[in-house]
């Protein structure tokens, strides 16, 4: 039965004499790889080069701020539910009086804890964050010798305080619109 | 024992022993450097960019590889023999450097009144001695692999000497034509022949690839390194070895190399001759300048040879072992046995 006519019958003929000497064959070979020499190299530099992401990648997590500093996130709870590995475990707190400039709301995650190694960045936190609390960055967990060293609490989660990194919390709102911005388009 | 003393040619001792070290430093720098060249070649083939971490272009890599083989634990196995283990490796970094000393590596250059050979020792017999060191060479490989007393290590060893012992037999005969031609067994005297004229290689071609195709499986190069078939023999002969006394095997295979590639450019292509067909004295340089030309001219041979040795690495896969010995016994035996004929029937034509 001939299900495509991309089949080539196997040549079996017993090789002639310019065959059995090799050495046109290997001249041939000799010559496709000296031209590879010249050929544009593949490797990436790896710190100081990177190969660009994907549009769609999803790295690590980050908790979001407003633009005065307050943390956004409300410890609802509909990441930790909407996660189907149970990364997310958080414990929530009620925000006392003269903690206005810390937290947006009245209720605010004491701990909130993400587990990288059982995560499977599939982003459904993001798509559950009523508040627009967390997103998924363009960067990955770095290797590490122990297991606790992957349970990301807030002090590797929550972006820097735009009053004492302005700078840095200015990148991480800017990488937070680029996602929106992506999101929007996807669902166009 | 005064006299004695007295009749010792006592600079001609020190220019010797002086000349001797600068060849010894030579291949070893040689040798380092060939192994960078040899990542470097295999990647830029692979279209890869190769050792380019450690200094300018990845230069410093070979004196950190140095530096790792001789900060890494030195093991010998329990039931290895501990005196023929370490004979092995020494016995194989020693036969690598003899071989040099017979090569002439440039013409005469004169210095302080006197006139100083640019060659070790000018043996009459230097294509001998060669041969002689070089079939002692096997011996490093064969005593390191049975002293190893592990299975694999003892298989890669008689591959090794097997396949040496095939090689070098048409080899000799190769080389049997070459000398029917120059009428010589002296390295130097063949040099002098091929200065201004042909060089040996446009005489006897066929000569001329038999002799390649034997200098790679003497070296225990792809597609001839059956001896450390690593996806055969795990290491092959060096399976058990570890820090630099590995390091020494590893490294005489590359003075190996640079020395064959010396050989090669000697016999025939006209060692330190520059050009071919052409007389460099008309150019009208003084005898020293002259001399270091040629020396250079010869290294460049050399470098062209060791970079011919890696791209033949990085191109035919590894023989299977039949493959190898149909090779050796029944294609390039008689091949050389007759170009041996063919050359003596061309000397008596042309005589008669």
């Amino acid at each position: 039965m001939q299900l495509t006519n991309r089949a080539k019958p196997v040549d079996r003929r017993p090789m002639n004499l310019l065959e059995r000497i090799y050495l046109p064959a290997i001249l041939k070979g000799m010559g496709i790889t000296f031209s590879h020499i010249f050929k544009k190299k593949v490797t990436i530099q790896y710190p100081e080069q990177t190969r660009p992401f994907s549009p769609v990648f999803r790295g690590l997590h980050i908790l979001n701020r407003d633009e005065d500093g307050r943390e956004n996130c409300t410890a609802c709870g509909l990441c930790a539910v909407a996660c189907p590995a149970e990364a997310i475990t958080m414990d929530a707190a009620e925000r006392l009086p003269g903690e206005e400039n810390l937290y947006r709301e009245e209720k605010y995650a004491a701990k909130y804890e993400i587990n990288m190694l059982r995560c499977i960045f599939c982003g459904f936190c993001e798509d559950a964050c009523p508040k627009d609390a967390i997103y998924l960055t363009e960067t990955f967990a770095p290797a590490n010798y122990s297991r606790q060293s992957f349970i990301y609490g807030k002090d590797n989660l929550v972006i820097p305080h735009p009053k004492d990194n302005p700078e840095e919390f200015a990148k991480a709102k800017g990488l937070i619109d680029e996602r929106k911005a992506k999101a929007k388009q996807e669902t166009a | 024992m005064n006299t004695f003393l007295l009749t010792v040619d006592w600079p001609l001792v020190l220019e010797k022993v002086i000349f001797i070290a600068f060849i010894i430093t030579v291949s070893l720098v040689v040798a380092m450097y060939a192994t960078w060249g040899e990542r470097k070649i295999a990647a830029f083939i692979q279209d890869r960019l190769g050792p380019n971490r450690a200094g300018p272009l990845g230069l410093f890599q070979p004196l950190a590889d140095g530096l790792k083989l001789f900060m890494k634990e030195e093991i010998i196995p329990n039931a290895a023999n501990k005196w023929l283990f370490i004979l092995g490796p020494s016995m194989a970094m020693f036969t690598a450097m003899l071989t040099g000393a017979v090569i002439p590596w440039g013409n005469q250059i004169e210095l302080f009144g006197r006139t100083i050979s640019l060659q070790i020792a000018d043996v009459n017999i230097g294509i001998l001695f060669v041969f002689g060191v070089v079939s002692l060479g096997v011996y490093g490989i064969m005593i390191g692999a049975w002293a190893s007393n592990n299975k694999f290590s003892l298989m890669g060893g008689l591959r090794a000497a097997s396949q040496i012992i095939s090689y070098e037999l048409a080899m000799g005969i190769a080389l049997i034509a070459l000398l029917m031609t120059t009428g010589t067994l002296s390295l130097g005297e063949m040099v002098k022949q091929q200065q201004d004229g042909w060089w040996n290689f446009f005489v006897q071609p066929l000569g001329f690839l038999i002799f390649l195709i034997c200098a790679f499986a003497e070296c225990n190069r792809t597609p001839f390194d059956l001896a450390e078939a690593e996806n055969e023999l795990i290491g092959g002969y060096h399976s058990e070895y570890s820090s630099m006394k590995l390091g020494f095997y590893l490294f005489a295979e590359y003075i190996n190399m640079f020395i064959s590639s010396a050989i090669m450019a000697t016999l025939y292509f006209g060692g330190y001759d520059i050009i071919p067909f052409y007389d460099e004295s008309a150019w009208g340089f003084s005898m020293n300048t002259m001399a270091a030309l040629g020396a250079l001219a010869l290294f460049a041979k050399i470098v062209f040879f060791i970079f011919f040795f890696m791209w033949v690495r990085w191109t035919i896969p590894r023989f299977r072992y039949d493959q190898l010995m149909n090779l050796g016994w029944k294609s390039l035996i008689p091949l050389s046995l007759f170009n041996m004929l063919a050359t003596a029937i061309v000397i008596l034509l042309k005589k008669g």
